[in-house]
């Protein structure tokens, strides 16, 4: 069985581009809605139509639907709901990727040195890790917010507190592997320097797993976040960010149902792309996890 | 195996005592407790000098820290900012509803992630997995808080069937505990259903079948003892989630418990009832994770050695 599977993947046919698309079964929806993301994210102040913290009583409380000018509402203040809705993308994506960016580059240098040099260094580095990796995320965001006051940094922090550990543990493991690997040696042996090593010889070997902790971790990150913002430990109440919108919702549910609606549901479609992407991502990469499924 | 709950104890103590140096220092970082104690306006020198003194903020840091930890044993941080009482009360009065919500969401969790992981595994394929999935795969994307806010508008004001607030009666418990459990379930269900396929897939449950024994009897009396085991291990891993989970769910039922009072400490900048809060919780973290671990030996005895 082994032998016809070698055989089946070696003789690729030739594809059009089109065909070749297609074998890569690319997750369009997930794409799309990631891609719509980023496009709020980026282009909030042309796409909203209205300024997301523009009070407006006399139009308060509008239904979806209820007036073209506010196609998806007014809050209660009367604020534009699909312009809150779109500059909330902004401060989730603003959020997450700096966090995520932070966390890798710490949990990957982290991982990379506590692999390669083993010994105590390891030792210690990973009882750390164990611990920030066991221990529950809010409760960390709780202490950080009592030493920090509530803010954006406060909330960036925090996730990236436990955010590293991940990065960390994966990268060291890879780590372990590729370091037994003959080139690895020979260069050792013809007196490369460590630094190099680890950034020419080691590194490129595990960025494939780089690249899928980080597209698995963007679901979980953007989901701490808006947990922290509805607990009012984020952002200062008012500000356009998803998590907050559901917590201004919840006074008035009964009332003004959509408030709290809306945004949970934009939380969760995008939470939701980003999963599916990054099982997409881990199979397409890792061919060992392909076959185990 | 008694070397390793040995080493597992002491890591466990360990975490511990760097968790409660974290709290410690974090209120002398925000500045000084005695401040925050005193109104701003008219205190005078003999005041302050007094609150510091009654407080122990005239000795040295590691003397603080000493008294600190004598302190945290009994579970002693001080009066509460607020209401002046003792920490201590407090966390007596909170800790049983966090508990008995802890215990009923990891319940439910197990309650319906089991058979249905099973149910997915041996009926793969079909319109059970199918359904299954979908339920796992929104129970890891949809906040947690905005599930209990939409269950609230469902049940509590539109179909008016369950509470929505407080925990008179054991129909309080229903919509926290399964919001709870929600975001677990999927982890169990996934887990559940792969290791039993792997175990379906192996040769004593072949031959069990070969024997000629009936397919429910070799689901449950061969295959589901082994298929078990990653499960409990994730209900191990996943109670950092529960703890997670309990914060927010409680801040949204109005449930009295210790994610609340922890919540409602840092909004007060109520430093003793934080401390309590946080390091009651990270001890009861630590004491399940430490008998998670020791259940775990005890269930796959491929790990003692």
């Amino acid at each position: 069985m082994a032998t016809s599977d070698l055989v089946l993947e070696n003789a690729q046919p030739q594809l059009s581009w089109r065909g070749r698309l297609a074998e890569k079964r690319l997750p369009w929806i997930p794409i799309a809605v990631l891609l719509v993301l980023l496009a709020c994210a980026a282009f909030a102040h042309w796409l909203a139509p209205h300024d997301p913290t523009s009070l407006n009583v006399i139009n308060s409380k509008l239904a979806p639907f209820e007036s073209r000018e506010h196609l998806l509402g007014t809050d209660v203040l009367g604020r534009d709901m699909l312009s809150r809705l779109i500059y909330g993308a902004r401060t989730t994506v603003q959020i997450s990727v700096t966090a995520l960016a932070l966390g890798a580059v710490i949990g990957t240098v982290i991982g990379l040195v506590s692999g390669y040099w083993g010994s105590w260094a390891d030792a210690v580095l990973m009882r750390i890790t164990d611990a920030a990796l066991g221990f529950p995320t809010i409760l960390l965001a709780l202490v950080v917010v009592v030493i920090m006051n509530p803010g954006p940094p406060a909330i960036i922090l925090a996730v990236l507190l436990t955010v590293w550990a991940r990065f960390a543990r994966m990268i060291r493991g890879d780590v372990l592997t590729v370091k037994g690997y003959d080139f690895v040696t020979l260069a050792r042996i013809t007196g490369v320097k460590a630094p190099i090593i680890l950034w020419r010889h080691i590194f490129p070997n595990v960025a494939n797993t780089l690249m899928v902790i980080t597209s698995l971790m963007v679901g979980q990150i953007i989901l701490l976040e808006a947990a922290l913002s509805f607990l009012g430990l984020g952002l200062s109440p008012g500000a356009p960010a998803w998590g907050i919108m559901v917590a201004e919702g919840q006074e008035v549910i009964l009332d003004v149902w959509w408030l709290s609606l809306f945004p949970g549901v934009a939380i969760t479609v995008v939470v939701l792309a980003f999963n599916f992407f990054g099982d997409w991502l881990r199979d397409y990469l890792d061919p060992k996890l392909r076959r185990a499924r | 195996m008694w070397q390793f709950i040995g080493i597992r104890v002491l890591q466990g103590i360990f975490t511990l005592l760097v968790i409660s140096l974290l709290v410690f220092l974090a209120t002398r970082l925000t500045g000084d407790p005695a401040l925050v104690l005193l109104p701003p306006e008219a205190s005078s020198k003999a005041d302050y000098e007094r609150v510091r003194k009654q407080l122990g903020l005239d000795k040295s840091l590691p003397e603080q820290y000493i008294i600190f930890l004598r302190g945290a044993v009994k579970g002693d941080f001080g009066l509460s900012i607020r209401d002046r009482r003792p920490t201590r009360d407090l966390l007596l009065e909170r800790l049983p509803a966090t508990l008995q919500l802890a215990l009923a969401g990891m319940a439910l969790a197990v309650v319906i992630g089991v058979p249905l992981g099973i149910l997915s595994a041996v009926k793969r394929d079909s319109i059970f997995d199918k359904g299954g999935k979908l339920f796992a795969v929104l129970g890891m994307a949809a906040p947690q808080f905005w599930v209990a806010i939409m269950l609230i508008l469902l049940f509590g004001a539109i179909l008016k069937l369950l509470p929505t607030y407080g925990r008179e009666g054991p129909e309080n418990f229903i919509l926290p505990s399964f919001v709870l459990a929600w975001s677990i379930m999927a982890g169990i269900m996934r887990l559940g259903r792969s290791s039993m396929l792997e175990v379906l897939d192996s040769d004593y449950v072949r031959f069990a079948r070969i024997k000629g024994l009936k397919d429910g009897m070799v689901v449950w009396k061969h295959a589901l003892r082994n298929a078990l085991i990653p499960i409990l291990t994730f209900s191990g891993i996943s109670l950092a989630g529960l703890l997670n989970g309990a914060i927010v769910v409680e801040q949204v039922f109005a449930w009295p418990g210790l994610g609340r009072l922890m919540l409602d400490g840092v909004l007060q900048r109520n430093f003793p009832v934080v401390q309590a809060a946080v390091m009651a919780s990270a001890f009861f973290y630590i004491l399940t994770a430490l008998i998670v671990d020791i259940l775990y030996v005890y269930a796959d005895p491929r790990i003692r050695h």
